[in-house]
């Protein structure tokens, strides 16, 4: 998994099936020191996630997960939003 | 697997049930002279590990849920060792050296 800050949405009206009702989010993955790390990707919500807040999202097949037992085509999905990080100095 | 330092903690309230209980943990991987390479990880922890050990991770989703001992949990990435100590050809590798660490 890999933190990330949501910048924005997507709104898609036609798509995949299996993407009806899922948000899209745009990520910006980030550095624990918050720096901008990466090319924003596109990422299903499983957690109800908005603007400005920091997440973690899950690459790959493992993407799909949360939805089963359907199987929508992702490859990115936000799993959990982050309250809080610690990094030694 | 990848061998990798653990660099930070991260607490999240709000994620997929799958998760919860899940310890969550940065790993920044490194390169075989102790170097960061890539970008750091965030990763479950099946072992007990802290930050500043070095650590044996998975980077594929199969193996990273069994760690979790849980069926299709979305995760993709895992501790699943603490290194002790590591050997590179004929030098040794001490746990807590500098450099080649």
């Amino acid at each position: 998994m890999q933190l990330a800050r949501v910048i924005g949405d997507v709104v898609a009206t036609i798509k995949d099936a299996g993407l009806h009702g899922h948000r899209l989010l745009l990520l910006q993955p980030i550095m624990p020191d918050r720096s901008p790390v990466g090319r924003v990707v596109v990422a299903v919500d499983a957690t109800g996630a908005g603007a400005g807040e920091h997440v973690f999202f899950v690459r790959g097949k493992e993407a799909s997960f949360p939805f089963l037992p359907a199987a929508p085509p992702v490859d990115a999905c936000v799993v959990g939003i982050v309250d809080e990080w610690h990094v030694e100095a | 697997m990848q061998i990798g330092r653990v660099v930070g903690t991260v607490v999240s309230t709000q994620k997929h049930p799958k998760l919860e209980g899940a310890k969550l943990l940065l790993v920044q991987p490194l390169t075989l002279e102790g170097d960061p390479r890539g970008v750091p990880l965030l990763t479950i922890d099946s072992v007990g590990a802290g930050v500043g050990e070095r650590v044996v991770i998975v980077i594929e989703g199969r193996a990273a849920g069994e760690a979790l001992r849980r069926k299709a949990a979305p995760v993709d990435a895992a501790i699943i060792g603490i290194v002790d100590s590591m050997t590179l050809e004929d030098a040794a590798v001490d746990g807590d050296a500098k450099g080649r660490t």
